[in-house]
Order: structure tokens, then sequence, then C-alpha cells
């Protein structure tokens, strides 16, 4: 019966200390008594099998264990299976609740007291809640849970002693009527009541594990928890009518369209001045060009030398052109990380500013149209960054036919950083028609390769169904913690794959294979795509990194529909090597054929196109 | 009606979610059969933002097809 440890067994963490789990609903402050809690020494890893990130630490003789913002203990997606293992094993959970919103966080509470946990409850923005007209009788709504309430301001310092003081009378609450006797018959034959209680809730993976078939309650139990909810509400909280507040007026303007899409274009241009001028071109040119190529390249490469001759296979392999300790690193410390880190960091800003979700609903029209809803905007704006890491983001959309459109989109139509700052360059040498012209393009190929997709493939997308946080400033701290757990996880998820890039690219050079590869696709290039023979270098270098293939094309001497052609093709053309790795890896092996094919075959077929297009005009 | 078919201001009635998972996640939101809420935003041919207390929630169009709703006082 046991279940999987989340994070490593390592020293730190007693296999026999209690664990403290802290659980509540997203954007409620959480992390802030987290810190509280453990301090300094904080342990992040991947819960076993997704991106999900836990953080570990210690209070006293506890294990504390937070876990990812869910509404409620079930198997919906990622995050939510994550929190559910932890919250299995528990010892006693702290939940911290948003005083503003607790006829959505008590579902929570409750079903962590029909668990039979023991449960201590922080009633957390109390100040935000008074702001808005809302009392809470806490000795009431205690009294109805059956566990200490503790009211708090956490990001003022307000009562996190007092939850910290009272951390060991977190006791069992009240729970549902009935559901003791429903759990009965489970626990006499061995389940642990959070065990029990998961089956009678119909949760899949928790009946697979136990051996037991879901009890089919799922509907009935959730039911009966709402009215609980609405019942305790009803006694224990007091609400004055509203008048909108700034934030929430704020919050209004960002949806309609009229005043949402100037801000969202506002932004946009804020996220791309900071990302694509500051870190793309000034941080880049400091790490990238005066760091890693200036100091460390030279560095290595006569390091190795000196060991390994560097002409041989050994020495192409480790020190090359593509080398494993040259190309790779310089690739992924220079230029990737500044990119990857500002992109992190706008997007934990738009996240926390509880802006990112509005832009979800705004823009889920059009990704409807795809065969995407509006999350698949967090995926869409990191593609812009990195697609090897927009990839592994498409683990958050909600169904298999949706990694896959968004996979094949985004590698398709959209240029990565790398890539993007040499296009634009090349680009604005041709002026504004052209600029045009290649956005037309783009957006064009966007929307008929999704309303493609979407109409070929079997199934239906799933619709958008999120919860709107209130927009607030986001804190500092936290927006900078997340940025570098981000960063991290990406550093450590996609590093071995830009290394087996460089590896196998290096093996086809030193293999000829390259050169062979050029000479078969050269005469596509002149006759199809009317351009010389040389572009074919450029597309091997593309499949390399994406901005090599782009900086190539600078030494051709190219006439101005010709170039036009040539930076089609080139964005549209196969996805770099690493982020064809990654898609093997997070796709299905035929889906990721048909993707890398697919995008083969479109950006020539455009690229030709666009060829002939451009002759007549 | 449907709701998507709803104003914005409207107060509304949820009178029935017929897809189960979707039913099950949002009733965690506040959101179930027989529960009362404004329609507070909609996003012209896009997702209905329904308001329960302070709680907001974005449902895309599609779906707020699929959920049957009756017009309250």
């Amino acid at each position: 019966m046991s279940s999987q440890k989340p994070g490593r067994a390592g020293e730190t963490h007693a296999a026999d200390a209690p664990k403290l789990v802290l659980a509540g609903n997203p954007n409620v402050g959480k992390s802030v008594f987290f810190n509280a809690l453990t301090g300094m020494y904080v342990d992040v890893s991947n819960f076993p099998g997704t991106t999900v990130e836990i953080s570990r630490g210690r209070y006293h003789d506890y294990d504390v264990i937070d876990t990812p913002g869910v509404y409620g203990v079930s198997s919906f997606n990622d995050e939510e299976k994550a929190a559910r293992d932890i919250i299995l094993e528990a010892d006693l959970v702290l939940n911290v609740v948003d005083a503003v919103h607790l006829h959505r966080d008590l579902f929570l509470t409750q079903q962590l007291i029909d668990m039979g946990k023991k449960v201590i409850v922080a009633l957390n923005l109390m100040d935000e809640a008074e702001k808005n007209g809302i009392g809470v009788n806490v000795q009431k709504l205690s009294e109805m849970l059956g566990v200490p309430v503790i009211p708090t301001m956490a990001v003022k310092n307000i009562g996190i002693a007092e939850v910290l003081g009272r951390i060991g009378d977190a006791s069992q609450g009240n729970r549902l009527a009935g559901v003791a006797e429903l759990l009965k018959p489970y626990t006499e034959k061995g389940l642990t009541e959070p065990e029990a209680l998961m089956v009678l809730e119909d949760d899949g993976e928790t009946c697979k594990r136990v051996g037991m078939q879901p009890a089919g309650l799922q509907e009935k139990l959730y039911r009966q928890r709402r009215e609980r909810v609405d019942e305790i509400i009803a006694a224990a909280v007091n609400e004055t009518d509203d008048k909108a507040s700034f934030s929430v007026k704020l919050g209004r303007l960002m949806l309609r369209p009229l005043t949402g899409i100037p801000m969202l274009i506002v932004t946009l241009f804020l996220v791309f001045m900071f990302v694509g001028v500051f870190m793309g071109q000034t941080v880049v040119e400091l790490t990238e060009e005066k760091i890693m190529e200036g100091m460390y390249r030279p560095f290595i490469t006569d390091l190795i030398g000196k060991v390994i001759p560097p002409d041989s296979f050994l020495g192409q392999i480790l020190a090359g052109e593509f080398g494993l300790l040259t190309m790779t690193p310089v690739y992924i410390l220079g230029l990737l990380l500044p990119l990857v880190v500002g992109f992190y960091l706008m997007l934990s800003i738009l996240e926390d500013s509880g802006y990112l979700p509005r832009i979800a609903v705004l823009t889920d029209k059009v990704m409807t149209r795809v065969g995407l809803n509006g999350r698949a905007i967090i995926p869409t704006i990191l593609a812009f960054g990195c697609f090897t890491a927009a990839t592994m983001t498409t683990r958050l959309l909600g169904s298999r036919r949706e990694r896959f459109i968004a996979t094949a989109l985004l590698g398709l139509t959209i240029p990565c950083s790398a890539q993007l700052g040499v296009i634009a360059g090349m680009l604005s040498s041709l002026g504004p028609l052209y600029i045009l012209f290649y956005v037309f393009v783009l957006v064009l190929l966007f929307g008929l390769a999704g309303r493609l997709l979407n109409r070929l493939l079997p199934g239906e997308s799933t619709g958008l169904l999120i919860d709107l946080p209130p927009i607030r400033l986001p804190g500092v701290k936290n927006v900078l913690k997340k940025t570098f757990v981000k960063t991290k996880m990406f550093l450590k998820e996609a590093s071995p794959l830009f290394a087996l890039g460089a590896l196998i690219i290096s093996l086809l050079q030193y293999f000829g294979i390259l050169e062979a590869i050029q000479a078969a696709i050269a005469p596509l290039t002149e006759q199809w795509l009317m351009l010389p023979k040389e572009m074919a270098t450029v597309f091997i270098m593309g499949m390399i990194r994406r901005d090599f293939g782009a900086a190539g094309l600078s030494s051709l001497a190219l006439t101005g529909p010709q170039l036009m052609t040539a930076l089609i093709t080139i964005t549209l053309f196969v996805p770099c090597i690493a982020a064809v790795i990654v898609i093997f890896k997070e796709r299905s092996k035929g889906e990721a054929a048909v993707i890398w094919l697919g995008s083969l075959v479109s950006a020539f077929l455009v690229g030709g196109l666009v060829a002939r297009f451009l002759l007549l005009v | 009606m449907t709701l998507d078919e709803a104003k914005r201001g409207d107060r509304i009635e949820i009178v029935n979610i017929k897809d189960a998972l979707v039913r099950s996640q949002a009733i965690r939101l506040g959101i179930s059969e027989g529960s009362r809420m404004q329609c507070a935003e909609i996003v012209p041919h896009g997702p209905v933002i329904l308001k329960n207390r302070k709680q907001e929630v974005a449902i895309g169009h599609k779906l707020a097809h699929k959920i049957k709703v009756e017009r309250v006082g």
C-alpha cells in the first residue's frame, strides 16, 4: 500500500519525522508560510514523472512539504496528482485559505477534514477581506470546521508566529454526516482513511493502487460538501455588499476586447523590449560573445587540446565546433539562459499579478479556432523564448490532442528567440512591406495549420474553465523564487537534450553524413525555392541551432524576394535538434515523427509558394 | 437557455451541467446545479465570466454552450 514518495529521500528527511504538509488553493500565500517554516534550507525537486516542483524543508522535528495549489484532492491534472500523493502521506496539514474566497477554499478544507487528517487552518488575506467588506467570525468558523483557525496577513507578517506556535494543535475536524460510516468497510480492509475517501470519491489512480473498484460516490459527496460549505459560509461569513474596487475594475477592463487588446499589445511590447532587446541583445552580447565565446571556449579548447588531439574523433566530440564541452555550454549558458530567465521572469510577473489567466480568457476565442483553449497562451508566449521549454510546458494542457496541436503549431510557426534576433535584423534591412508580409504569412499559416489539425484530429479539445484570481501587485520575492526554480528545472531537463543533440550532430559531421544530406536537398533549394545551392548548408546549420541557420544567410548574396523566401522557409523549418529530441521525449514516436516531417514538408511547400508569389508581384 | 446566451449583468441559476468531468471541476469552484450567480462579463463569442460573491470563474464559449441556465430576477 506504499505510495510514491515525493522528492528525494535524502538524509535531511528522516523517514520517521512527522510530515507537515502545506495545502491550499492557488494564490493564497502558501509560499510565505512555507518560507517562514523552513527558512533558507529548502530542497526543490520534481515530483516523480511530472514537471511539478515540490519544495521540501524542515521545521523543528517536522519534515515540511509544500504542495502545488489545488482546488481539491483528486487527479484532474499533474499538479493535483502530486498534491494528492503528498497529502495522502501527511501527518499534519497546514491548510492556508483565502478569506476573500472562502466559498471556494473551504471545499478543500472540508475534504481534508473528511480524509481524517489533522488540520490547522491559516485564514490568510484578512486585510483584503476587510477591504472588500467581508467579515469572518473566526470562532464560529473554527467551531463548525472543528479545527483551529488562525487569522493571518502573511505578507505583512501578521499571525504567522501564532500559526507556527500552534502547529501541534492541528486536529481532526467535523466530517460530513455519514462519511465515517462509509469509510468503515474500507478501513476494515486495511486502507487508511484518506485512501478510503479517495476510493469513495472515485479517484482512479488510488483505486488502482489499492486494487479496489471506485465506489461511485464522487458526485454525491462533492454535492454534500458544497452544501456544507455553503452552510458554514452562511453562518460564519458576513458580507456587506460590494462596491467594485479598483483592482476588480482593472480586471474587467483586461477582459473587454476594446480595452483588453490594447493592454495586451502594450504588455507584449514591454515583454519583447525586456526579453528580446535587453536580455537578447545587451545581456547575450556579454554572456555569449564576451564570456562564453571570448573566454570560455578558447580556455576549454586549449585545455582539452593538451590531453586529446583536437582532430581525433574524441577531440571533435568533446571540443570540436559542435562539441559537448564547447558548443553545448556556450549555447545553453551564453545564449539560452539569459533568454529563458527573461521569459520566466515575465511569465511569473504576469502569473502572480493575476493578468495571465485574463490573457488566457481574452485569447480563448482565437485559440479555440485552432483546437486549443486560452491556457495554450502560456506555451505560446514561451515558444518565442525557447521551443524546448515551450514543449515541456504543453504538459499543462488538458488533453493529448491539445498537446499535439500546440507542439506542432508552435514548432512550425513561432520563431524562437535565438532565431528571432537574427531574423529581425535581416527583415529590418528589407523594409516595412517585407516585415508585414513575413508576419502575415506566419499568422496565416498558424491559423490554417491549426484549423486543419483541429479538423483532422479525432476527438474534441477541452474547454476553458479557470478561476480568475484578483489583480494584485506581485511579490518580488515570490517572482524571483519562481523564476529561479523554473530556470533550474529547465536547465536540468534541457541540458542533456542539448548535449545529446550536439553529440548527434558531431557524429553526423564526422562521418560525412551532413554533406550527404546537403547534397541531397540541394536540387530542392535550387529548383523549388529558387535559392542558391549553398542554402542547403544554411538549412543543415538550422538543424543544429536555429540561429546558426539564420545567421548563415547573411553570407549569401540574395535578392530581396530570395531573402524573404529563405527567412520564411527557415522559420518554418524543422526545430533545432534539442527541440526534436524533446518532442520525441514528450510525444509518442509516431506523433513526433509526424510533427517533424510535417514541419519539413510545410517549410518547403510554403517556401516554394512564397517564392512564386513574390515572382508575380 | 444556455450559459453562452447570457448577457453581461444577468443573474442566472445553473440548471444543468451535462459533462460529468466539468461538473465535478466546477462544483469545487462553487458552480453547481442550483447555484445562483452573476454573469459579470462576456467576451463576444468568447468566454463567460461568472461571479459568485468575490469569486470569478471564466468558462469557454463551447463549454458555456453545454451548460443550461435560467435567468433569475
